[in-house]
């Protein structure tokens, strides 16, 4: 706080005059330095409403020190042309006063003065003419030359005014309430320091909830609102016959290579099968049945027993599908959000696992319609209106349909999911009733995540190279809106 | 996805029409394609190769089609523009001839023994007359590459070979020999290489070193031989020279060998098909003979035309659209399915055409009706099914400990299930050998070697990783790990995890200790020994001596805690500081009142469906004797049997597309299960057999096929079903009150026929009323028709039934005493109105 005397002062000045007084003049009249009622203006300000000052600024010229030489002395080449008698001054004496080498040069081009170079003793400078004339003009004309001899200089003050509890005696502000004030009631006389709500606050001491498991949850939620029960995924070991060959997967089909598909060195192979269904579906791919020709090679219980990292939920879906068909068919509507694994080649957007929502609904006679219908419901809760579909293939699902929906960003369809109906070759040898068909669709957990917080590197999202502030910064999960 | 490059402007010439990319790209999409990339030759090369290559490639512009992966038939352009124009109505599919050549003899190619060993089956063909162009060729050589990247698995399934037939003469011969003792110039070659030599030079070609695996530890090479001894080819490598094709090529032999028969055919005949249009008779191919090791012959191509029949009801009930049996059948054509109704009830004959192989059951032709319907008419629909949702405890008990630990002051981190041996075992100072982990055998990096044992590794990577974040790092995650585990059918199982670290410049184990204290307060398990928790000092690599501390939860050890050991917090490249904990959660599931679903499946069925033992069936089919007299004969003799047999040759039963009673009643005729010389009727009924247990469940029959021993007794038993019309109703959208309404209709009926008072003879009739066209005003109609009174009339339900183009006939039912009101006098009575009505038919009558 500064000087609690200039405090005083300024603010007696100020009772005084009605319309107030400038900064600059109260510091000339002090006999003070401009700074020091400046900062008594700032610290009248802290206190509230005691005065207003309005900042100011004007700009004056202000003469160099060879500008003030010059005002008061004359320009060198007049001060040259002063010294020259009347019967001349050799050059060898003028070029040794101070402004004599560069007063001549102008004198000479002004014509105010001659050189006899063919004098004796020297060249000599002579007076050419009489007397010469303004000097504000030669100083005009050096300051367009470009020699400085001026600066300019904004004088920022203030125009103090009084304000609206003005007083000339300061009290002290207190910077926060205390328990000794509510007890005692002081608080009430007291001038309380102004926060600054500009500044940001101190961040709350927590933690925080991974961004792709707080989204997890919200699909969750929109499965849980539309019925539907959640499926144990909690195993990523799988055969390949609940992963493939139970869904009419043919043995030889490419996402059954090693290029795509984690095979297990240890446990390399299942070693249990429910035998009759087995035998059932090793039937329907190799002879066909159930009206279907089937796909006519020779099927391996090798090929079936490898085991590998489930490459989709989906084998999930089978196992339970295979035990609904166990007992008295009831309707169901299942759904799952888990990782699955594909030995795939990695980029920015591609992980080696990652975690597939799946929707499950088997019912008698349900429809294609019915299946659009529902993805309709599902992407509306995603905030996802605008959906068209594209015939396309699927080994397990007949009709199978990609689900686009239009990027209003991108003013383009993309892709959101891939959907479809169950083929009677992998539910009728399950034991399902022949009238139950099963609708089904999935997509991906990490790409809505990404899209959803701006995430261009699916590896910042997933994995520990995640970048944490990244996590700590991310709001909450709302896929509506 | 296959993906397939056509030139622009000729796709447009073949289609006869010319479209901006976004009508291209529209019309691919309503079919099933997918417009990836519109490019050029020159693009790509600069892309792929950089600029200065790329300079003298042509510019034109390329289109690049995503093909749906079971679709052969649309890999080329030839396929392509067939598929399209067909669909748009502008071309007739074509029916695709095989025929004997002029001359008489086919072709001939012998298969011997050897290629047992090695590469069994073979199938050829001849295109005769065929004329090159340019373009021609290059599509015909690009569909071989594309049949052999994708049905044909990379010819290791399938190989196909070419051959200018008039440079080689038959009969060929397909054979296998030792490496050593075959000699030929492959093609594109100067000189002779014998087989062993051709497998070292093709080591470093880019392109056909991915087929060497497919035979090179073989003892013999398959090996394709013409009369004179020159060699057509090795497959699936590399042809020969001698035989190659050019533009002049007037007469092609295509050889096509193989592991799998089927997709032999198959791919023969998509080769056939896409590029008989271009012979001097377009769509005809020349039939080839194979003679099998054993003497057998078989003509090739096949190019079998199949035909299924279904009904209209099938199609409109599984897609969810109400349309005419004739207007279904256009569907079906427009997708290359020739197809008519049979004027059979709703049946339509689906004609399969072999370029259709991925046609396999009903549902896929069913799919074709709902593309050409175009999916995105359809209307969409919300499934009626009721259903009560439940979670997943373990998933249910995550979430609510995930929020808890997050409100403790905790970031979730979410690490990767599978890592590196290094990660999970000497990292944390253990034996990879103790771990009980899961290996995987074919990783791409050591990233993916195994699964995770522990979540510890995945948290300490990713403190690592965000070494610059301020201090403390307190870090959790919940998550699975996989464990070896011999009791499940896999031989693993998931564990759910929780583990926590503390990083800090202090260890910080108070924090971790409060934090498992907190857990367990979450849990509602208290600091106690016994039935509480408490921990207890523990000696582990992975932790400080004397700093670690197993947790025990009503006596079972669940996890542990510790201040982490300086090797581990060293070998994670961390410098601070370390505490971490890690526990089971799945102990603390306690009990719900549902049952909770597991993915363990029963291995004992249960339950019994249709898939009995043959001991059953056979029960089963002798506890029904029945007339023997069918529609077919009587099938107690053979005249009768071939009948049937004649009958279900090309059909798989004897009603439409699925089995069902009538099915079963024709079973049951049979006295004794036939003889495997009526193949088609022994196919069938070995078919029909597996449904016994079943048979309750399978849908009514339609018509009639057994005829009573004895003359009817009385016609009222056998329109039973009838009846049940007359109330009912096959609108799926029916509301729940009229199915009570008709449920109570249908008991007051069955009251009424139990108790036969027959006071006096009444009769139920349903008549379809049909109108002049679709303008017509059908409740004006209805009207009318209710005008009609007369005594014992009395008018009961109606509704319209959908009849196609629009047109809806009206179906009503009256009662009427049988004294008073005859049928004719009724239909006299409404045919009068003939300003709306053009018929009258008595759908039903039923006495009561």
């Amino acid at each position: 706080m500064a000087d609690t005397g200039v405090l005083e002062t300024l603010l007696q000045r100020v009772e005084k005059v009605d319309d107030g007084v400038d900064s600059l003049d109260v510091a000339t009249s002090l006999g003070v330095d401009h700074q020091v009622i400046v900062g008594a203006v700032k610290s009248l300000q802290a206190l509230g409403d005691v005065i207003s000052a309005e900042l100011r600024s004007s700009k004056h010229w202000e003469l160099t020190e060879e500008g003030t030489e010059i005002a008061e002395q004359g320009s060198h080449e007049s001060r040259v042309f002063s010294c020259i008698p009347l019967e001349g001054l050799a050059q060898s004496e003028l070029m040794k006063l101070p402004f004599g080498k560069i007063g001549f040069s102008k004198a000479m081009s002004n014509k105010w003065i001659r050189v006899d170079k063919a004098h004796e003793g020297g060249p000599r400078i002579f007076r050419t003419v009489e007397s010469i004339e303004d000097q504000v003009r030669e100083k005009l004309f050096l300051v367009q030359k470009g020699n400085i001899l001026l600066f300019s200089l904004t004088v920022k003050s203030y125009w103090i005014t009084k304000g609206n509890s003005f007083s000339t005696t300061i009290t002290k502000q207190e910077t926060e309430l205390t328990p000794e004030m509510i007890a005692s009631g002081n608080w009430k006389e007291k001038k309380f320091k102004p926060y600054n709500f500009e500044a940001m606050g101190v961040a709350p001491d927590c933690g925080h909830l991974h961004p792709l498991m707080k989204v997890r949850t919200q699909f969750r939620q929109i499965f849980l609102e539309m019925g539907f029960t959640e499926m144990p995924t909690n195993n990523f070991i799988e055969s390949s016959f609940w992963n493939f060959d139970s869904l009419f997967q043919p043995q030889q089909h490419p996402a059954r290579d090693q290029h795509d598909t984690f095979f297990l060195s240890d446990p390399a192979h299942a070693h249990q099968f429910p035998q009759d269904y087995l035998e059932r579906v090793k039937k329907v791919h190799s002879e066909g049945g159930y009206g279907s020709q089937g796909y006519k090679y020779d099927w391996k219980i090798e090929e079936a027993q490898k085991n590998i990292l489930r490459t989709h939920t989906t084998a999930v879906s089978a196992r339970m599908l295979y035990k609904l068909a166990q007992q008295k068919f009831t309707p169901v509507k299942y759904f799952s959000i888990d990782r699955v694994f594909r030995n795939e080649t990695l980029d920015a957007t591609h992980l080696a696992e990652f975690h597939q929502i799946e929707g499950v609904v088997a019912d008698y006679g349900l429809t294609l319609g019915d299946l659009m219908g529902v993805l309709h419901q599902f992407f509306t809760k995603l905030g996802i209106t605008k959906l068209r579909f594209k015939p396309a293939y699927n080994p397990y699902t007949e009709p199978s349909m990609e689900v686009f929906s239009y990027h209003e960003g991108l003013k383009k369809w993309v892709e959101v999911g891939n959907s479809g109906v169950f083929r009677p070759e992998m539910l009728l040898p399950m034991g399902l009733p022949e009238g139950v068909s099963v609708i089904a669709w999935g997509l991906s957990l990490e790409r809505p995540t990404m899209i959803k917080y701006g995430i261009n590197n699916i590896r910042e999202l997933v994995g520990h190279k995640v970048n944490l502030q990244m996590v700590y910064d991310s709001p909450i999960c709302r896929l509506d809106s | 996805m296959p993906t397939v490059g056509v030139k622009r402007d000729l796709l447009f010439k073949a289609l006869g029409r010319s479209y901006t990319d976004e009508e291209f790209d529209e019309l691919c999409f309503e079919f099933g394609l997918e417009l990836d990339e519109i490019t050029s030759e020159k693009e790509i090369i600069s892309r792929e190769q950089g600029d200065t290559k790329a300079s003298g490639a042509s510019d034109v512009i390329l289109y690049k089609i995503d093909v749906p992966a079971n679709r052969y038939d649309l890999l080329c352009l030839e396929g392509l523009v067939r598929g399209l124009q067909v669909f748009k109505n502008k071309l007739e599919a074509p029916q695709y001839k095989r025929v004997s050549p002029l001359s008489g003899e086919p072709q001939k190619l012998i298969i011997t023994k050897e290629t047992e060993a090695v590469r069994p089956h073979a199938v050829a063909a001849v295109l005769r007359n065929i004329t090159f162009t340019q373009e021609r060729y290059d599509s015909f050589i690009e569909l071989q590459e594309k049949l052999h990247q994708n049905i044909c698995r990379k010819r290791s399934l399938v190989a196909i070979g070419t051959h200018d037939l008039d440079t080689i003469s038959g009969p060929f011969t397909y054979t296998a020999k030792p490496p050593g003792d075959i000699s030929f110039k492959p093609l594109n070659q100067t000189k002779e290489y014998t087989a062993t030599q051709l497998m070292s030079l093709y080591k470093t070609d880019s392109h056909l070193r991915h087929y060497l695996h497919i035979i090179e530890d073989k003892p013999v090479y398959p090996v394709i031989y013409d009369s004179n001894g020159v060699v057509l080819s090795m497959p699936p490598i590399i042809n020969g020279d001698h035989s190659k094709i050019s533009l002049k090529t007037k007469n092609v032999f295509i050889e096509c060998t193989a592991t799998d028969q089927t997709k032999a055919k198959t791919v023969l005949d998509m080769m056939v098909t896409m590029f008989s249009e271009y012979c001097a008779q377009p769509f005809t191919v020349e039939e080839a003979e194979v003679v099998y090791p054993d003497g057998k012959t078989c003509i090739y191509p096949e190019l079998a035309y199949r035909k299924e029949k279904l009904s209209s009801k099938f199609i409109n009930q599984k897609v969810g659209i109400n349309e005419s049996t004739e207007k279904i059948a256009q569907l079906l054509t427009r997708m290359c399915l020739l197809s008519q109704a049979t004027g059979v009830g709703d049946e339509i004959e689906v004609e399969i055409p072999p370029t259709r192989s991925d046609v396999i059951h009903a549902c896929d032709i069913m799919e074709d009706a709902a593309i050409a319907y175009g999916f995105n008419n359809i209307t969409r629909t919300t499934p009626r099914t009721y259903t009560v949702a439940n979670q997943f405890p373990l998933n249910k008990l995550t979430e609510l400990l995930r929020q808890d630990l997050a409100a403790a002051g905790f970031t979730e981190a979410l690490n990767f299930a599978l890592c590196s041996q290094e990660d999970i075992a000497d990292k944390l100072g253990k034996k990879i050998s103790e771990m009980r982990a899961v290996h995987i055998s074919n990783p791409k990096t050591a990233e993916f070697q195994v699964a995770r044992t522990t979540l510890l590794p995945g948290l300490l990577k990713t403190i690592a990783a965000n070494r610059k974040m301020p201090l403390p790092l307190k870090l959790f995650e919940i998550s699975d790990v996989v464990l070896k585990d011999e009791t499940k059918d896999v031989g693993a199982r998931n564990s759910r995890r929780f583990c926590a670290v503390y990083y800090n410049k202090s260890p910080g184990f108070e924090v971790i200790h409060g934090l498992l204290d907190r857990t367990m307060q979450l849990l509602e398990v208290k600091p106690a020994r016994g039935e509480g928790y408490h921990i207890q000092t523990a000696d582990d690599s992975t932790y400080f001596p004397g700093r670690c501390a197993d947790i025990f939860v009503r006596g079972k050890n669940v996890g542990r805690l510790g201040v982490l050991h300086p090797d581990v917090i060293n070998r994670f490249e961390l410098t601070m500081p370390c505490s971490a904990l890690e526990m089971d959660i799945e102990p603390f599931l306690g009990h719900t009142a549902e049952t909770p679903l597991t993915h363990d499946v029963p291995m004992k069925e249960v339950i019994k469906h249709r898939f009995p033992t043959r001991d059953e069936s056979q029960q089963s089919a002798h506890s029904r004797p029945t007339s023997t007299k069918t529609v077919f004969g009587d099938v107690s003799t053979q005249v009768g049997l071939e009948a049937l047999s004649d009958f279900l040759a090309d059909k798989s039963y004897i009603e439409g597309f699925v089995a069902s009673q009538a099915d079963m009643i024709v079973f049951d005729a049979i006295p004794s299960p036939p003889s495997p010389t009526l193949c088609h009727l022994w196919r069938w009924y070995n078919h029909i057999k597996s449904f016994q247990t079943d048979r309750a469940r399978l849908p009514s029959a339609k018509s009639r096929y057994v005829l009573p021993a004895t003359p009817p007794a009385t016609p009222n038993d056998a329109s039973d079903e009838e009846d049940i019309d007359l109330f009912g109703s096959d609108d799926e959208a029916e509301s729940a009150e009229a199915a009570r309404i008709k449920e109570q209709r249908l008991a007051e009926y069955a009251a009424k026929k139990s108790k036969k008072p027959a006071l006096v003879a009444k009769s139920s009739i349903l008549l379809d009323v049909k109108p002049w066209d679709d303008e017509t005003d059908m409740s004006k109609l209805e009207e009318c028709v209710r005008s009609v009174s007369m005594d014992g009339l009395l008018w009961g339900q109606s509704k319209l039934v959908p009849v196609g183009y629009g047109i809806k006939k009206l179906q009503i039912g009256c009662v009427v005493e049988d004294d008073k009101v005859g049928t004719d006098m009724l239909e006299e009575a409404i045919t009068a109105f003939e300003e709306y009505v053009q018929s009258v038919d008595v759908a039903a009558f039923n006495k009561i």
